[in-house]
């Protein structure tokens, strides 16, 4: 074999490439079985098929592939603000000129063309954020700095979600991931773990209930610490003193306080009690403790608050779906009941390929593009799944694993990037299918039917491939 | 910057590890452990297909169809294989409004996009046609054949009621209504449906995955055939109802007349009515409207709904408890002393036969008196007490004050007053006879309505029984109609006391200056009364009359009001003398009396 010292060829990771070239060339097959009845006629090349067109959109991406791979890979990290500038611009055009499908302003047509831009913001993204974080002596815990990445991050999935474009605006937040690998306190990923759970008790468990349980487990914890029950009884007295209060100024000043909002009054005036009280005697267990409880409540009530007054019903809808609180498999929840069915359906070897009767018969909706994995599932089984699943999982560990040789910082840190945004479409996109999160329109990379989506994962795939090729040199 | 924190590669992998794990162990749920998917999946496949049954006719008490089907045709659409196609070609076919087309077609997409759902109905056989040859150029679309009722003697809308498609509430309360069935909204049509409309046959059809039918599903062993609706017979006579219609045209009033020997409704009307036939199909929705929205009410049944005081047909029900009660007998005779309470000029009754006949007050203002003052307590405000409570359960016992538990929904009750009527209004014990007198006469707080004086004709007629007045004689596969129609219901009252009142009554109509000489009919006894209903607001009365006939072995009872038409005599006596002739006889011999009534015009 030759030496990759020396040949350009054999330093390309070909697993990638290959994970890559199998990925498309299966997804590929998937859009013909499941969208070879939509029409009427039509030969395989004919550009009036959604599976013919998206074989030219193949082919327009290999061409991508290759021509990436021999641009110099300094170009992405010298030019990576002016991208990531440019494709911030586009954002705002697209809400101007762009058509509305489904709700969303995210498409720009280019006579019977259509792009979405939002795709290759991304990319951009990852480069932008590669380039600040690659600078030298750039800590990421220094308040400056997290403002600069919040800012870096937060401008597009603002402008996304301007185009209505949800799904696409929440990728962003899988960034964290990067953050976390380049030295971000533990602290965000307990939090940020600690909300989702909060926010799906919310959802799940009554607010006075949830209120309560919080609470003693707040109390519980004091005992922890301190190895007896002093404060666990102060604590439920002083609680329970100060709401039998709420509850008497309720009837006395004739208002009809709901429970939660009598509880949310006596924790917050024995959250003021309690820490002028921990302040001045410095126990710094017990203020983490009390400002976690606090913090909780005010999650809680924040959360609820927002889903009731600030999402819109068909949010709130996916949303109950997802948490089984409600069921209208005719209506909203049909989209996740039939994808469910369509890939339950598929048993242990699947149909077998265009055998399959719910895709193809149109129960599935979005069957080629956001629930193309039904069509996997119906009609390769658990299979089939499993090797999708694997390569998903063996593309973003093999990514991981070719960030980590990168001697450049920046070529790590993007290629941490790309693994972290394929890793947040593969664990979405197949999740919502399979009804363990949210029905969130995001494709699923190589697989989904649509040209955008599919050159600008090419275009970010293949840039790392060409910042990989270029480990040996030195770092400037 | 540095490479710090190496070590957190391990960390990212694992999260990302861990998800590939959890949906790996969640596909093997629910592809190889669960087979419900497997079940449901098989389910779409399949295509139901439903088949209406032709809803049950409604026949007349001699056979003669009231109410039929005409086949019309549904739109349908599966929004989810539509295409683009020509919206304006389409409407303009089945002549439908563009905007309400849209606006079903919406609905439909709303309800869900990979079920059908009717966008247009009520389609003509000719439409239908016009649209089937184009039909390719709107692919999604197909018909389902329906039917329509149909009327041909155009009559009894208010009995028959209409019928109209179900609304959530109908879906809600009985799993067989889908969306786009039809259930009957009032009447018999409301009162039978679990009989008329039949039963829905579905079949089970596998399609294949390029959705051609591939037959039936297990060889059609979960399929059921429609059923069609079962026929219902009804005791309306379509002839005596038609010839009621015409007599009550153009004026507001209600008739209704009753077998008494069986409690059959043999007509029943109520003017201004309308063309059933004008809430049937697309036209339905607009020609509601209107008839909401009309002044004269022709929705509202006042043969079930009207609440009049009975005037002096309530002279009768006081006649029969004093004579129950003792306190008078037939010979009882009064001086029409109109100090006491306003009456018309007449020489004074002797007995109680005259004081029917004259309808004299001053003679029914003491009847009731000694009803309610019977001596019982010293105090009037107590022995009054006594006597009403006496009063109230004989009056109950004539059906008045309750609903009649009749076949046809949305009967009034009426009032009695009783003790705590008056307790409410005035105060226990402060008030006594003084205060309502008016009720000896059918004023003051007595109310009735028209189809509970016609079973009071009923109840005379046959001296102290009857049935409860009904419509349904006979529903095809049942044996016998509801029990409760089937049974007498006895009054508080005697046989022995009716033949008084009875003879009374033919004074009325055949004695020289009796009140109701106009319902006389040649070669039959009518015996009658009339009841002059006083109206609020000193616009003309109403004019009601009762009556039964022949006096022995009666064949009809019945009940005439015409609203502000002035004394009971004028106009409802004669309509219903030809009413009774006309069933009796067949043929009206007193043309002069029907040509004066038909000239009656008050709209």
């Amino acid at each position: 074999m030759a030496n990759p010292r020396t040949n350009f060829i054999a330093r390309l990771d070909w697993v990638t490439i290959i994970l890559f070239l199998v990925m498309v060339g299966f997804g590929w097959m998937n859009v013909f079985a499941s969208s070879r009845n939509e029409g009427t006629g039509g030969s395989l090349f004919d550009f009036s098929q959604r599976y013919s067109k998206q074989f030219y959109y193949i082919l327009t991406a290999l061409v991508i592939a290759i021509f990436t791979l021999t641009i110099d890979g300094k170009v992405w990290s010298f030019f990576s603000f002016p991208i990531y500038i440019v494709t911030l611009l586009i954002l705002p055009i697209t809400i101007i000129i762009g058509k509305e499908i489904n709700g969303a302003r995210a498409w720009i047509f280019i006579g019977s063309f259509s792009i979405q831009p939002a795709e290759f913001t991304k990319f951009a993204t990852a480069l932008a954020l590669a380039k600040i974080l690659s600078a030298y002596n750039f800590v990421v815990q220094k308040p400056r700095n997290l403002m600069t990445i919040g800012a870096v991050l937060g401008i597009p999935m603002i402008l996304i979600l301007a185009q209505k474009d949800t799904g696409t605006a929440l990728v962003f937040l899988v960034f964290v991931l990067v953050l976390f690998r380049e030295g971000m306190s533990w602290v965000v990923l307990f939090v940020g773990g600690l909300a989702i759970l909060l926010f799906v008790l919310t959802m799940l468990v009554p607010i006075p209930v949830l209120l309560a349980v919080i609470s003693v487990i707040a109390l519980g914890l004091t005992w922890l610490y301190q190895r007896n029950f002093k404060f666990f009884y102060i604590g439920f007295l002083s609680l329970g003193i100060l709401f039998g209060l709420a509850s008497l100024a309720s009837t006395y000043l004739g208002q009809d306080w709901s429970l939660s909002r009598m509880f949310f009054l006596a924790s917050f005036v024995a959250f003021l009690i309690w820490l002028t009280i921990i302040l001045r005697k410095r126990h710094n267990p017990l203020l983490l403790i009390l400002l976690t409880w606090f913090g909780a409540i005010l999650f809680i009530f924040s959360v609820d608050f927002v889903f009731h007054e600030v999402l819109q019903e068909h949010q709130q809808s996916r949303i109950n779906n997802i948490l089984g609180l409600e069921s209208d498999p005719l209506g909203r929840g049909y989209n996740l009941n039939q994808s469910k069915i369509a890939i339950g359906s598929g048993g242990f070897f699947g149909k077998g390929f265009m055998q399959g009767t719910q895709t193809s018969l149109n129960f599935v909706p979005e069957q080629s593009t956001d629930f193309i994995f039904c069509t996997v599932g119906e009609e390769w089984g658990f299979m089939g799944s499993l090797m999708v699943l694997g390569m998903f999982s063996g593309l973003i560990l093999r990514l991981i694993f070719l960030a980590e040789r990168q001697r450049s910082a920046f070529s790590r840190i993007y290629g941490y990037g790309v693994a972290s945004i394929l890793f947040f479409h593969f664990a979405i996109n197949i999740g919502m299918t399979i009804g363990i999160v949210p029905v969130i329109g995001i494709p699923l990379p190589f697989f989904s039917s649509g040209g955008s989506s599919l050159w600008a994962f090419t275009l970010m795939l293949f840039i790392f491939l060409r910042l990989d090729t270029d480990r040996y040199q030195i770092v400037s | 910057m540095l490479n710090s924190n190496p070590n957190r590669k391990y960390v990212v992998g694992g999260i990302v590890l861990a998800v590939t794990l959890v949906y790996m162990l969640r596909l093997f749920y629910i592809q190889v452990i669960d087979k419900s998917y497997q079940l449901s999946s098989k389910n779409n496949s399949q295509l139901r297909v439903v088949e209406y049954p032709g809803r049950g006719m409604i026949f007349d008490r001699f056979g003669k169809p009231m109410v039929y089907n005409e086949a019309v045709f549904d739109l349908l659409v599966l929004p989810q294989q539509t295409k683009a196609f020509d919206t304006m070609d389409l409407c303009r076919i089945l002549s439908v409004d563009l905007m309400e087309f849209r606006e079903s077609m919406k609905k439909a997409r709303e309800y869900s996009r990979y079920r059908q759902s009717a966008v247009v109905r009520q389609i003509t056989p000719e439409q239908k046609a016009a649209l089937n040859e184009k039909l390719f150029q709107f692919p999604g679309f197909s018909f389902q054949i329906r039917t329509q009722r149909k009327y041909p003697q155009s009559v009894a809308p208010h009995v028959l009621g209409y019928v109209g498609e179900v609304n959530q509430t109908d879906i809600n309360a009985d799993t067989y209504y889908q969306g786009g069935d039809y259930i009957g909204k009032s009447g018999l049509e409301s009162e039978y449906e679990p009989y008329l409309r039949g039963r829905k046959g579905i079949s089970y059809q596998l399609v294949d995955v390029h959705h051609r039918l591939q037959g039936n599903f297990e060889n059609g062993r979960f399929d059921t055939i429609a059923q069609p609706g079962r026929k219902l017979t009804i005791t309306i006579d379509a002839g005596l109802q038609e010839y009621g219609e015409k007599l009550l045209a153009h004026k507001k009033g209600s008739i209704v007349a009753i077998e008494p020997s069986t409690g059959e409704i043999l007509a029943m009307v109520s003017s201004p009515g309308y063309d059933p036939n004008e809430l049937v199909g697309r036209i339905r929705g607009k020609n509601f409207e209107r008839l909401m929205n009309d002044s004269l009410m022709p929705l509202f049944n006042r043969a079930t709904m009207s609440r009049y005081s009975p005037g002096s047909i309530f002279k009768i029900v006081q006649a029969l408890i004093a004579l129950q009660e003792g306190v008078i007998d037939e010979f009882y005779s009064v001086d029409c002393n109109k100090g006491i309470i306003g009456c018309h000029n007449h020489p004074n009754a002797h007995g109680l036969r005259e004081g029917i006949m004259y309808s004299c007050n001053p003679y029914f203002y003491n009847v009731y008196r000694r009803i309610i003052l019977q001596g019982k307590s010293t105090s009037q405000f107590q022995d009054s007490q006594i006597g009403l409570k006496t009063w109230y359960q004989m009056v109950c016992s004539f059906g008045l004050g309750q609903v009649l538990q009749t076949d046809l929904p949305g009967i009034k009750p009426g009032l009695i007053p009783d003790v705590a009527y008056y307790n409410k209004w005035y105060g226990a014990n402060r008030w006594a006879f003084s205060t309502i007198f008016s009720n000896s006469i059918g004023q003051g707080e007595v109310e009735t309505v028209p189809i509970q004086i016609a079973n009071l004709a009923a109840i005379i007629a046959n001296r102290g029984i009857y049935y409860v007045p009904h419509f349904v004689k006979s529903i095809e596969g049942v044996d016998s109609i509801p029990e409760k129609f089937r049974v007498p219901h006895h009054t508080a009252i005697d046989t022995k006391y009716f033949d008084v009142v009875a003879d009374g009554m033919q004074m009325v109509v055949n004695q020289q200056g009796g009140t109701g000489s106009r319902a006389q009919v040649p070669g039959v006894i009518v015996c009658g009364k009339t009841g002059t209903v006083q109206n609020s607001g000193g616009k003309e009365d109403h004019s009601g009359f009762f009556a039964f006939a022949p006096k022995d072995r009666p064949r009809i009872a019945i009940v005439a009001y015409v609203e502000s038409s002035g004394a009971g005599g004028v106009y409802a006596a004669p309509i219903a003398s030809l009413m009774i002739e006309k069933y009796l006889n067949g043929t009206i011999t007193q043309t002069d009396k029907e040509l004066a009534i038909l000239e009656y015009k008050q709209f």
